[in-house]
């Protein structure tokens, strides 16, 4: 089956309905997507695909209609995107385990709306879950990536 | 070096645990210094003078031994190295090092003590160099009951020294100049005429002299990093997907695996039937593994799908198979036959309580799940005669016994590879994992095994915080809290947790008393007593371990207590505690909140006080009741550590601990039904989700002389400070958590 990660064009020998989740991890060795719960319950394993935000432990590997982005492919340590910048400078992170979810969430919330409310942040974060708590800090970060990406 | 002194001490009871196999030891050797184990690793040219530091031409390493669960304590070990070393945060590269006795835990250790943390008296300091004496002796390499600080603000700041100061030595042998000329700044010496030569350069010359390890240590005035923000040394990696975590290690020619074990918990499996799972797709093999079954297959997930098509039958659990009898086995324990200990008895609360109507309350504290986000994990490749083990873990060379009981190795043969870890709040202080882990790998010798447990399995295999049960009767005079008597039965988390690893518990377990007994006030009368109800379902330290059931039923009890007698829950805190630096917390957080201000229609607020592993914390918690439902709109908490080490990481970890605390007493708890529990994965109870979030503040004081870790305290004081608030916005009490079986959250 073919994909493309990250720009880049990708091959794997996989069942129609291995999760995405796992082609990633287990078969092409992109570990920045997360397993946390297998159900949709945590969203650390949220990845972009065709720019929509999904749950790449419910995505059966067939079902695969787009390009797919994930938290490498989103920025890197020296070019950093803006929602990860923002993370950086709240030190969201503690564990940090989910924060790869939580980072594409937010960035697939800003892409939709520049200027989302605070009520909107609630709403669209709450579905990622953080176990150490560092939702203050997503909120502020989220607050703060979109400020900047509203000034690019 | 020079004794670590009095640092802080909490509340856990290892040292007691360390104190049954009946170790004596001489004065002399708990004195001896362990040697250094980076020695036999360094090549020519390459540096050590102590267990925490490496120079090479290449590069300088700092060995960060405490394990980092998320606390962000990788990053603060190296900040208090290369605070005195005078090296710029990213001017060196830090290793978790490898197992070793010099690592044991100098902080912990004190904590066996069976002593308040407010007793500064010689018996108490006496019984505290008792237990980190063992601590020592027995090599105890532990990262737990928040005390990598404590343990570490010393010793690695003295290391730190004596590295910068034989680097100074180096430089004045390497080019004749007098040491007491030379200074020090990011990573190089300095000379008078403004030359640098950075460390790295020296690493030769001071590999052939002996450490200077007679040094002096700055004043705080001095402190570059300590008590500054400084940006964690992993915020980057765990921004951009780049930090690996055990379970993205890959090794060549690994195979993946998962287990399914008796989810009665302990119990055996009577047969199974893998000849469906074997035939699919990319499965190696179906081994047995204690009380279950193991799959090894070439895809995580493909192994799961097999796991789940065996067969099994399963035996009984070896402990009651319904909630009901856990509780009623609990509520039949305050007995004297079950006394486990009186903890505190001021005043005569007999008399107190004789010929009064005394109020009296009940409280339940349920079985708790862990559940980090990061699965159970761990890598393990078997060798003739070496096995390396790839996980992240708080207990290393406990970790190394373990797996070399398995594979027939001795425990120096297992290379422990330890890794930052996704969350453990006390789950991976746990081992049956590895030992599955290492019952597959030496099935299949010279093969990396990967076993990843799916949440499901998670859930079934974790040993949950031990539930407890409290009875209360207490009386007001004179508009003030008159007697408390308190009595808490629960089963001993500590005999059932080191039990496993063999150890025994010969004393009383002071976590059926943390957060009830050691509080500083000064009630009249106040008795707390403690009982051992005997194990039921296995349990495990949970994050702050006995204070957020024993803070819960102590603070939620003298609430009930302050409202009938009509004082102000703050005003009657405040002039009750004893302890000058516990009153000042209160006094903050009254300070933060504007305690007694006006509040928005339909506002309510309620306080609490509980102290955990030596940290005295305040918390004021207002909610409000949009259409019945409670919303958890702001939160003010105050806790005084001694000197906080960085102001934003401290920040984050209390309102981490915040949001732990409320989630937790608010929806989860696990319960046992046919021997299994009943909860299964996250929508059974995940904690808080931000939505429910409130604003939280924070305030972090220093006026205690010793210092603390934060890691756990923030925790037990969430739940009465909630309960609290409930109760002066709705009249409802809360003696019972999980507290949404009783009322409704937004």
């Amino acid at each position: 089956m073919q994909f493309v990660v990250n720009g880049q064009p990708r091959v794997a020998d996989v069942e129609e309905d291995m999760p995405l989740l796992w082609v990633l991890r287990d078969e092409l060795g992109v570990t920045g997507v997360k397993f946390g719960c297998g159900v949709a319950q945590c969203g650390a394993c949220t990845v972009h695909v065709g720019g929509v935000p999904v749950r790449s432990c419910q995505m059966r590997a067939g079902d695969v209609n787009g390009d797919i982005t994930t938290i490498e492919g989103l920025g890197t340590p020296e070019h950093l995107h803006h929602v990860q910048e923002a993370w950086i400078e709240h030190q969201v992170a503690q564990c940090g385990y989910c924060q790869s979810g939580q980072i594409m969430q937010a960035a697939a919330l800003l892409t939709r709306t520049s200027n989302p409310s605070d009520a909107e942040i609630d709403a669209v974060m709450s579905a990622n879950l953080c176990r150490c708590g560092t939702y203050p800090r997503i909120r502020a970060a989220v607050r703060s990536a979109a400020q900047k990406l509203r000034g690019a | 070096m020079a004794s670590t002194g009095k640092i802080a001490r909490r509340g856990f009871m290892l040292g007691s645990a360390a104190l049954a196999g009946g170790v004596a030891f001489g004065v002399y050797r708990v004195q001896v210094p362990y040697a250094n184990p980076l020695i036999s690793d360094l090549q020519d040219n390459e540096a050590s003078f102590n267990p925490w530091v490496i120079v090479t031409p290449q590069q300088i390493t700092l060995i960060t031994p405490h394990g980092d669960k998320g606390q962000g304590v990788a990053s603060a070990q190296a900040m208090l190295i290369a605070e005195e070393m005078d090296l710029d945060m990213g001017q060196f590269e830090i290793d978790f090092g490898k197992p070793d006795k010099a690592y044991w835990n100098r902080a912990l250790g004190e904590d066996g003590a069976p002593v308040l943390p407010t007793d500064d008296s010689f018996g108490a300091e006496a019984q505290r160099t008792v237990f980190s004496s063992l601590f020592k002796m027995l090599g105890m390499q532990i990262t737990g009951g928040s005390s990598s600080i404590p343990d570490s603000f010393v010793k690695l700041r003295e290391a730190g020294a004596v590295a910068r100061e034989t680097l100074k030595a180096a430089a004045a042998k390497q080019t004749g100049i007098a040491v007491d000329r030379l200074s020090t700044q990011s990573g190089a010496v300095i000379f008078p005429d403004g030359t640098r030569i950075p460390y790295t350069e020296l690493a030769g010359t001071a590999a052939d002299i002996a450490p200077v390890v007679d040094v002096a240590l700055r004043t705080p005035s001095e402190w570059r990093l300590i008590g500054k923000p400084v940006q964690r040394l992993d915020i980057v990696a765990k921004s951009t997907g780049t930090l690996d975590y055990g379970i993205d290690v890959q090794i060549a020619g690994m195979k993946h695996a998962t287990v399914i074990c008796n989810p009665r918990k302990g119990g055996v499996m009577n047969a199974f039937d893998a000849s469906a799972a074997q035939q699919m797709r990319g499965v190696d093999a179906v081994l047995e593994v204690t009380g279950g079954i193991a799959v090894v297959a070439d895809n995580t997930w493909r192994a799961m799908q097999a796991a789940m098509a065996v067969q099994v039958d399963w035996g009984p659990a070896p402990y009651p198979a319904e909630q009901a009898q856990h509780w009623a086995e609990m509520e039949a324990s305050f007995t004297k036959d079950r006394l486990d200990k009186v903890w505190r008895d001021d005043g005569d609360v007999d008399d107190a309580l004789s010929g009064v109507d005394a109020i009296t309350a009940q409280y339940r504290s349920p079985y708790v799940a862990h559940q980090p986000l990061e699965p159970l994990n761990a890598v393990i490749r078997v060798s003739e005669d070496q096995v390396d083990v790839w996980t992240g873990h708080q207990m290393p060379r406990f970790l190394q016994q373990q797996v070399a009981q398995i594979t027939g190795h001795d425990s120096d043969q297992v290379i422990f590879h330890n890794q930052f870890m996704g969350g453990s709040f006390g789950h991976r202080l746990e081992f049956d994992h590895i030992k599955r882990c290492a019952e597959i790998a030496v099935n299949m010798p010279g093969v990396p095994i990967k076993l990843t447990y799916s949440r499901e399995e998670d859930f079934a295999q974790d040993f949950p915080r031990h539930p407890g049960v409290a009875r209360a009767k207490g009386v007001v005079k004179d508009g003030h809290v008159h007697a408390i008597d308190l009595h808490w039965a629960a089963p001993s988390i500590v005999a059932s947790q080191f039990g496993r690893i063999g150890m025994s518990l010969p004393g009383p377990d002071n976590q059926i008393a943390a957060g009830a007994w050691n509080n500083s006030y000064r009630i009249p009368h106040y008795r707390m007593t403690g009982y051992r109800v005997p194990e039921l379902a296995p349990v495990s330290s949970w994050r702050a371990v006995g204070a957020p059931s024993g803070g819960f039923f102590f603070d939620t009890f003298l609430d009930e207590l302050i409202h009938r007698a009509g004082a102000d829950p703050m005003d009657e805190r405040i002039r009750l505690m004893e302890h000058d630096v516990s009153r000042k917390v209160l006094k903050e957080v009254a300070d933060m909140s504007s305690w007694g201000g006006d509040l928005p229609d339909g506002s309510a607020r309620g306080v609490a006080f509980v102290e955990s592993f030596g940290v005295p914390v305040a918390m004021v918690v207002e909610v409000s009741t949009p259409n019945g439902a409670i919303k958890i709109d702001k939160a003010w908490i105050a806790a005084d550590v001694g000197t906080v080490i960085d102001p934003v990481n401290f920040e984050n970890l209390v309102q981490g601990g915040v949001v732990f605390g409320l989630g937790h007493a608010i929806n989860s708890e696990i319960t046992y039904s046919d021997g299994m529990a009943e909860q299964s994965n996250y929508y059974d109870g995940d904690g808080l989700r931000l939505y429910q979030t409130p604003e939280i503040f924070v305030r972090g004081l220093e006026n205690g002389e010793k210092i603390c870790g934060i890691g756990e305290p923030p925790v037990p004081v969430a739940a009465p400070a909630l309960g609290n608030a409930i109760f002066a916005a709705t009249g409802t009490r809360l003696r019972e958590m999980p507290f949404n079986k009783f009322v409704d959250f937004l």
